[in-house]
């Protein structure tokens, strides 16, 4: 297999469409345009099929160009049509292969495979497009590849890493989103976007139709004609009126957020097999990603201020790889917590229960914060109190009195924890946040304080996570020494090299639910 | 506390309360020579200041110079010396530990095993001192990488040597 291959034909077709697509619009524009006068529409189908026929050509030339060879140690891929470039992988750099599929690939039946090195972002290569089985053949044969290389370079005492590669769709459902709870979902995602886009449209309108839009006349009138209809219906109409629009907005909103939720999320499934864990999810753009187990730095269980209240929450994986330009992987997005428990368990981490101690930030921290909070709005209030002459200031002051109210509220969920292997830290003003960290993964730990922060007596510290952030704000000080000096005793027990052994998690047995999970599989 | 960490504290004194070790002596003249370089844009600016003024009657000549220049020297005198003081490493037998910070205090520890990468960096200015910059990088988002300035050239380069052997008997 180590010849030169190239990427599904079909891939002609669809750059030509592409093309197409993007020539469209210009040769409507000349259409609905003055230019050329009343040849334009003749004009407008010349240059359409002019770049129809040049897109499909250099589709076509790209396509002739670009090869790749997978090769012993490494993948090549040459492209250009003018000037050539030449990339190579070694197997060893590659963190994982995914498949994408965006909506009219997938009518054909293709998918972009994108190789994630984890360097700095466009930096991966991505093959566009090869069809669906010849994706997952490659997907296979590279992870079978880099296992070989890993078994080669640590002969001996790697009896997990050199397990017989085992087909991707065996291995247990973890969690799946079902179509109905996929609308509970949206619900919560509640979202009055639309509108946004709605502006957008119409001042689209207004560019292209010579409706003025942002006539303050022409809707005037229209109110007018409108108010005075609503008017003579009496004042409880009045009030029904006002009541369906609200329930109208309310229907939109819920609506979009349905909608935008099943676009995103539809069919949602992560899986634990043996190579990790895999997520598959979308409508029309499905994508396919798989996460190493071992390669998992933290978790972060998110919540909103309304599903909190239900008992609803979000799961992702922190690790070095990005995800859509997001920093984590989602793997639940809403899920209840015995679910986030059992996939906080097949990835080796513990989520915090009544064993573990919490230890509360500084009150005086909590102090301080209101304070601060309150005194900006204060001087809002004198400013408004000063400039503006009625009771206006009122405003900036109930502000304050709302701040207080809310760090007072905040810090009951700021609190952190830490145990043998984990450590622990949660945050949010109405809903918590929590944030879950392996001890041994960590690369660094700093005190921070500021000027007000050494006068009262606490510190911020700052855990160095790779992908992720982890930060304690508000910690006594002899708390955060003694929590340095703990973590570190566990950072320098393990160098870096050894971190990413996944054998050595599983023998060590702390982290019970990762070796029971590995035994199953 | 879950398990009594003032224990694991006492027992490993190198870690947290240790004495600093002070960064090189020149590290303050040559902060000296970096706040007075810096100082300089702002009194260019309020001479020429100074000068499209100068014909206007009633205002006495040095009243925009005067002030920038004492503010200059009060800055050039005090400010280097006292981050001078700040500042400060303890290198044990595993681990860096970097202080720093006037008004905002940062004190990092980077263990050795979680190192990625050491660079020794040298900008003309630290030539002329024959002072050097060790840099630690780490895989964490937070402190990605971490500097210390003002070290002697050949103690950076030591520590450079110290480090590496350190992750090398580590890694075989």
């Amino acid at each position: 297999m180590s010849h030169p291959q190239r990427t599904a034909p079909l891939s002609v077709v669809l750059g030509a469409i592409t093309s197409a697509r993007g020539a469209f619009i210009g040769a409507a524009a000349i259409a609905f345009s003055g230019v050329g006068g009343g040849g334009r529409l003749w004009l407008a189908l010349g240059i359409f099929a002019a770049a129809v026929v040049i897109g499909t050509g250099v589709a076509f030339a790209k396509w002739r160009r670009l090869t790749y060879t997978i090769g012993e140690s490494d993948i090549r891929v040459e492209s250009g049509v003018l000037s050539r470039a030449a990339r190579s992988v070694p197997y060893e750099r590659i963190q994982d292969v995914s498949l994408e599929a965006k909506l009219l690939p997938r009518i054909f039946g293709l998918v972009a495979v994108k190789f994630e090195t984890g360097a700095g972002a466009g930096e991966d290569i991505a093959l566009e497009y090869l069809t669906q089985s010849q994706g997952e053949a490659l997907r296979r044969l590279v992870r079978e590849r880099r296992d070989e290389d890993r078994a080669l370079a640590a002969q001996g005492d790697a009896p997990a890493a050199a397990a017989p590669p085992e087909d991707e769709d065996e291995g247990d459902v973890l969690y799946a989103l079902t179509p109905r709870r996929l609308v509970t979902f949206g619900l919560f995602e509640f979202s009055l976007a639309v509108f946004a886009v709605l502006g957008g449209a119409l001042q689209y309108v207004d560019n292209v139709a010579s409706i003025n839009v942002w006539d303050v006349n022409l809707w005037y009138g229209w109110l007018k004609e409108q108010g005075s209809t609503v008017a003579t219906l009496g004042p409880y109409a009045q009030a029904l009126g006002a009541a369906a629009g609200l329930v109208g907005l309310l229907v939109i909103g819920s609506v979009t957020g349905v909608v935008r939720t099943a676009l995103r999320d539809w069919g949602f499934t992560l899986t634990r097999s043996s190579r990790g864990f895999r997520r598959q999810r979308g409508l029309f753009t499905r994508t396919d990603v798989v996460m190493p187990a071992h390669r998992v730095q933290g978790l972060v269980i998110g919540t909103g201020l309304l599903r909190y209240r239900f008992g609803w929450h979000g799961l992702s994986f922190v690790s070095l790889a990005q995800d859509a330009e997001e920093e984590s992987h989602v793997v639940a997005p809403f899920a209840a917590m015995e679910e986030i428990d059992r996939i906080a368990s097949a990835a080796g981490f513990r989520l915090p229960d009544g064993a573990t101690r919490w230890h509360r930030a500084s009150p005086r921290h909590r102090t301080d914060m209101a304070i601060r909070d309150a005194a900006i709005f204060c001087v809002l209030a004198i400013a408004a109190g000063i400039a503006a002459p009625s009771s206006l200031f009122l405003i900036p002051l109930a502000a304050a009195l709302v701040a207080v109210g809310l760090n007072h509220h905040a810090w009951r969920f700021r609190r952190h924890a830490f145990d043998e292997t984990q450590v622990y830290a949660s945050h949010g003003f109405l809903s918590p946040q929590q944030e879950i960290a392996t001890r041994r993964k960590l690369h660094s730990v700093e005190i921070a304080q500021g000027p007000l922060a050494r006068w009262r007596g606490y510190a911020t510290v700052h855990l160095g996570l790779a992908g992720g952030q982890f930060a304690m704000r508000g910690v006594p000080l002899a708390e955060a020494r003694a929590l340095r000096a703990a973590v570190l005793a566990t950072i320098t027990a393990t160098d870096y090299s050894r971190l990413d052994a996944p054998e050595i998690q599983a023998l060590k047995g702390a982290q019970s639910g990762f070796s029971a999970n590995r035994l199953a599989t | 506390m879950d398990h009594a960490p003032a224990l694991p504290l006492a027992a490993d004194p190198l870690d947290d309360q240790g004495e600093l070790t002070r960064l090189h002596p020149h590290y303050a003249h040559a902060l000296r020579v970096q706040t007075t370089l810096m100082a300089l844009p702002a009194l260019a600016g309020a001479l020429v200041l100074e000068s499209a003024f100068l014909g206007a009657a009633g205002f006495p000549s040095g009243i925009i110079a005067g002030p920038v220049l004492l503010i200059a020297l009060a800055l050039i005198i005090r400010i280097p010396s006292r981050r001078y003081g700040a500042r400060g490493y303890h290198m044990g037998g595993d681990r860096l530990r970097v202080v720093r910070g006037l008004l905002f205090r940062s004190d990092t520890v980077v263990p050795f095993g979680r190192v990625q990468h050491i660079d020794v960096n040298q900008g003309p200015l630290e030539r002329f001192f024959g002072i050097a910059t060790l840099t630690l990088h780490t895989a964490g988002n937070h402190n990605a990488s971490v500097s210390l300035p003002g070290l002697g050239e050949d103690l950076a380069r030591e520590m450079r040597e110290t480090i590496r052997a350190h992750i090398r008997r580590e890694t075989v």
